[in-house]
């Protein structure tokens, strides 16, 4: 090889180039990447270590109309994983199960929240009590993914009393995720499930806050809570005012106590406040929160008395006597009746039509009665006639026309329409084409093709005891919006009013008195279509009335499932009312007598 | 001669001092992490070598150059057979679990034979490139050194080691070009290797080739060697693709992840974005010694071995870098002045060649942590944890302060750089 000092010379100047060359270009690469780009990987690397725990808002308290707490928020402690890898969060799971007590149940469930959100934190235990709580801090440094958070835990003092309207949260499902609505819901939030708190879950829930965690490439939490950046701090929810009266709400509760199966509501008439509402028996959502106990949700599911079941909402019941009302007010929207007018057969204890043999409630007969007589003794075969007058056609029109196929409109998700014929179609499909007129018998009394709500008999009835409106029935307070239902004049209404005051005084509800109140209110006995022990029917008690029937201030509906005659249900209405209206019923004190 | 006192290049020893120093505080700084590991300790075993490294340089300086170049050929051998022995008896280790670099004895790791063969090697390759009285002019001439390096070659890519594949090609040529090939002949040699990375795109290798006829039209080779370059460019052209299918998947990957490391984020691209992310936030000054986060919290992958570059950039920022780069082009400076001044061909290419050898290493394992080069495990001279290369650099620098003594200005002026 050429060894010449020159040639050296120049190989090393050019490979000196070539050297200082390469090395001058790296050096520019890591001028770009560290301090042209600086900022851009400063923030991956931010988002690389920091984890986001979310920090639940305090949902909103929900309070009576005085003041008094429905729904309250207590501090409860939730236990989280922050796992990479689903076989990270199982072996994690494993461990802690040597700790506490974690079932599989509860590990599968933790693991499908990873998979649905594999970013926050699984939770483990949603609910967990102070006791675990102690011993799993005792051992925090075993478990450097685990997250112990102290959050916001929904409380219902009340329990079961309250649970028929205020429902309960839960923590969001993979149905509801997926739903338009919940777009901007994350996977393991609470959210409401049922009742008031479905219902105004956009205003219950408050904002999420943001707790930051710093964690390494293994995503154990290496810096925690609040240590690696500030938190942002959650959002609580603005009290939720209701009408409802809690006192009440307690009251009517406690008549129903264990024994009794039905459903209660209380309106406000003339803003369609709704003071009550009552399912018995009632299931304690205090218990749903954070997960319901296997064991508790099946004995709920298998009561032979449903509980889950809202009588006042749900419950399709036929309507009975108390639907009289409703034929009333179309037989006099139509003129076909006047208060005063007598039916052409007088009551014998039945009406034979065709060859059917229609028999009134009460068999002795009540001789020949005007409308409003007819309506104090509650008799079948007034009304029987009453029907065929009005024709079936008219009477579904009317019923129509008073609100008797649709929802009342209440600020509840629970809330069921009424079973009723729509119009003359309904027939037609259901029977073909050969029905018998004599449905109209069946359903001018409330019975038939009729089932309708406690709820809806309610709204029903503060039309009849104010002017003819209704008022859309509501739990949170709000503009009362009133809608023309009766559209009777105002002497026709007043003497309805009448009449159905003397359902109470000398009618049917005649023991339901309350002293120093008047009180109107029309009782029904409804066929359920179950037999009892002994193959006799059993009858569904109703009652809905109002007080005081110059003025009314609550309109009340009670129905006591297979609770036999009506007076039972008017006993329970009458107590409620007198409570309200803070008087004392005629029969406490009769009954002492 | 071996009890006179030798005139040490001491800018080199110096230099090669503090790039230890500075690599061994990185390698403590990288076990430096928020929950513990093995790593952590690793610093101490790094410090045994060095000072043992430190030991064998020295007794590096005790052997003349005379001894080297009778010591060459054996030494070669040594290697070869060692290489051959991987190929049955081969261990994984660390990042390269997969790969057969380790020589083992009972499960006791010693070493990596291919790190001794790195200077082996430019030892051979010196010794053959030297006996050539006029630099070699055409292809067939250059049929030794092709197969000097070429057997260890074939036998290192058996491991499979693509890194050190790249590093004894990187100073062959280097001291191809150092004997005094000319440039054209040069490209001539390395074209196959051109066509076989351009072959992915048709029309690239289309004008490749085009500019090689002219090339080979102009340089008026003999007419077969014309006649083979055309066959092999065309050969790697196409057999490109058929190799690529007969890469193991995993280097299939590291390729595909160096084309676009956003590819796959979390598996393959991770480990390059992680490097990216940990040297950009560094920023000018650094996030401090031992506080880089993405090293802190384990992000960052290899952090003492591969990609301990990205440790400097982030704890120690742009400054840093330039630290370790401005001591390395000192080093690489400093190396071609004792190229140049050698006594002799031999040792002239022996000093070029070794300098080759870490000026590759250097420009792969920096250039891979900004993703410039793909991902191929080769270490950091000086930084990277690891006894072998350490051991290995020092024997370099001690036969470099040998030769440096023996060359001219040697004894004159060991201080002028």
């Amino acid at each position: 090889m050429s060894f010449h000092p020159n040639d050296m010379r120049r190989r090393g100047i050019a490979a000196n180039v070539i050297v200082t060359g390469v090395l001058i270009f790296l050096g520019a690469g890591f001028f770009r990447t560290q301090v042209l780009q600086h900022d851009k990987y400063t923030l991956q690397s931010e988002t690389n270590r920091l984890r986001e725990l979310p920090l639940p808002a305090p949902r909103g308290i929900i309070y009576d109309r005085n003041g008094k707490v429905i729904a309250d928020n207590v501090i409860g402690y939730t236990v989280s994983v922050l796992a990479q890898r689903e076989d990270t969060l199982r072996a994690v799971l494993q461990r802690l199960s040597g700790t506490i007590n974690i079932t599989p149940t509860q590990i599968e469930q933790a693991v499908r929240r990873y998979r649905r959100a594999p970013t926050r934190p699984a939770v483990i235990l949603p609910d967990a009590s102070f006791d675990v709580v102690s011993v799993l801090e005792e051992h925090r440094s075993q478990f450097p993914q685990m997250n112990i958070q102290s959050s916001p835990r929904r409380f219902y003092p009340d329990g079961p009393i309250v649970a028929p309207f205020v429902g309960y949260t839960g923590e969001i499902s993979e149905t509801e995720l997926a739903q338009p609505v919940f777009a901007d819901y994350k996977a393991g939030q609470q959210v409401g499930k049922q009742g008031l708190e479905k219902a105004y879950e956009s205003v219950l829930r408050g904002k999420e806050g943001s707790q930051f965690a710093e964690v390494d490439a293994r995503g154990r939490i290496v810096r925690g809570q609040g240590g690696a950046r500030p938190d942002l701090l959650p959002v609580p929810a603005p009290p939720l005012y209701t009408n409802i009266d809690l006192d009440l709400q307690r009251y009517v509760a406690g008549i129903f106590g264990d024994s009794l199966i039905g459903g209660a509501v209380a309106i406000e008439p003339k803003t369609g406040a709704v003071l009550a509402l009552y399912s018995a028996p009632s299931p304690d959502y205090n218990r749903f929160i954070g997960g319901v106990p296997v064991a508790y949700y099946d004995s709920l599911r298998t009561d032979p008395r449903k509980p889950l079941y809202n009588k006042a909402l749900q419950g399709q019941y036929p309507p009975g006597s108390t639907w009289k009302l409703a034929t009333t007010v179309v037989g006099l929207e139509t003129g076909a009746v006047t208060m005063s007018d007598h039916m052409p057969i007088s009551c014998s204890g039945g009406l034979q039509y065709g060859n059917r043999y229609f028999r009134c409630w009460d068999k002795r007969g009540h001789g020949s009665l005007s409308l409003q007589g007819a309506i104090a003794k509650s008799c079948d075969v007034f009304f029987y006639q009453l029907g065929l007058k009005l024709g079936l056609a008219r009477l579904i029109a009317g019923g129509v026309s008073l609100g008797m196929d649709a929802k009342a409109g209440i600020d509840l998700p629970e809330e069921k329409r009424p079973r009723f014929p729509e119009s003359l179609d309904y027939f037609n499909r259901k029977y073909g084409r050969n029905w018998s007129q004599s449905i109209v018998l069946s359903m001018a009394i409330g019975q038939g093709d009729n089932s309708q709500t406690i709820l809806n008999m309610a709204r029903f009835y503060s039309a009849l005891a104010t002017d003819g409106s209704a008022a859309k029935p509501e739990i949170v307070k709000g503009k009362p919006e009133r809608t023309p239902m009766v559209k009777l004049s105002a002497e026709q209404l007043a003497q309805v009013q009448t009449a159905l005051v003397g359902v109470v005084e000398g009618g049917t509800a005649a023991r339901s008195a309350i002293k120093g109140v008047q009180l109107a209110g029309k009782t029904g006995t409804a066929q359920s279509g179950t037999l009892d022990a002994f193959g006799k029917e059993l009858n569904h008690a109703w009652f809905v009335g109002f007080a005081p029937a110059n003025d009314p201030k609550i309109v009340v509906a009670v129905m006591i499932e297979f609770g036999g005659h009506g007076t039972r249900a008017a006993a329970i209405a009458s107590a409620i009312i007198a409570n309200y209206l803070k008087v004392t019923p005629v029969s406490d004190i009769t009954t002492d007598g | 001669m071996a009890t006179k006192r030798l005139a040490v290049d001491w800018p080199l020893v110096i230099i090669a001092l503090l790039l230890s120093l500075y690599g061994i505080s990185i390698v403590y700084s990288a076990g430096q992490t928020d929950i513990p590991t093995a790593v952590g300790r690793l610093w101490k075993t790094q410090l045994l070598w060095f000072f043992l490294s430190i030991g064998a340089a020295y007794a590096a300086t005790r052997c003349t150059v005379r001894l080297l170049d009778w010591l060459t050929w054996p030494a070669y051998w040594l290697s070869i057979a060692m290489l051959v022995l991987l190929i049955f008896v081969g261990k994984g280790a660390g990042t390269a679990a997969s790969t057969k670099s380790w020589l083992a004895i009972g499960g006791f790791r010693i070493g990596q034979p291919s790190e001794l063969a790195k200077i082996t090697v430019v030892l051979a390759l010196a010794k053959v490139l030297s006996t050539f009285k006029e630099p070699p002019k055409s292809l067939l001439e250059l049929w030794k050194p092709a197969l000097v390096v070429g057997v260890p070659w074939v036998l290192i890519m058996l491991q499979p080691d693509l890194g050190t594949g790249i590093v004894f090609v990187g100073f062959a040529f280097a001291m191809l070009f150092w004997s005094g090939v000319s440039w054209p002949l040069l490209v001539l040699v390395a074209s196959p290797v051109v066509s076989l990375i351009l072959a992915f795109n048709v029309q690239v290798w289309g004008a490749w080739f085009l500019l090689l006829i002219a090339l080979v039209l102009w340089y008026k080779p003999y007419l077969y060697e014309g006649i083979f370059l055309a066959c092999t460019n065309v050969l790697f052209g196409v057999l490109a693709p058929i190799i690529w299918d007969k890469l193991a998947p995993y280097q299939q990957k590291r390729l595909l992840v160096f084309l676009n490391p956003d590819l796959d984020r979390r598996a393959a691209g991770y480990h390059v974005l992680q490097s990216q992310i940990a040297i950009g936030s560094g920023g000018l000054f650094g996030k401090g010694y031992t506080q880089g986060p993405q090293k802190r919290l384990a992000f960052l992958p290899a952090q003492h071995t591969d990609f301990i570059f990205a440790v400097v950039g982030e704890e120690l920022g742009f400054v840093g870098v330039l630290l370790a780069f401005t001591l390395f082009l000192l080093l690489f400076l400093r190396v071609t002045k004792i190229a140049e001044r050698a006594n002799d061909s031999y040792s002239s290419l022996v000093a070029f060649g070794l300098l080759a050898s870490w000026f590759v290493h250097v420009l792969v394992n920096v250039g891979m942590t900004l993703n410039l080069m793909p991902i191929t495990g080769i270490p950091l001279p000086f930084f990277s944890y690891g006894g072998s290369f350490m051991l290995a650099s020092w024997l370099a620098i001690g036969i470099l302060v040998r030769i440096a003594a023996e060359g001219r200005g040697g004894r004159t002026g060991p201080f002028a750089i």
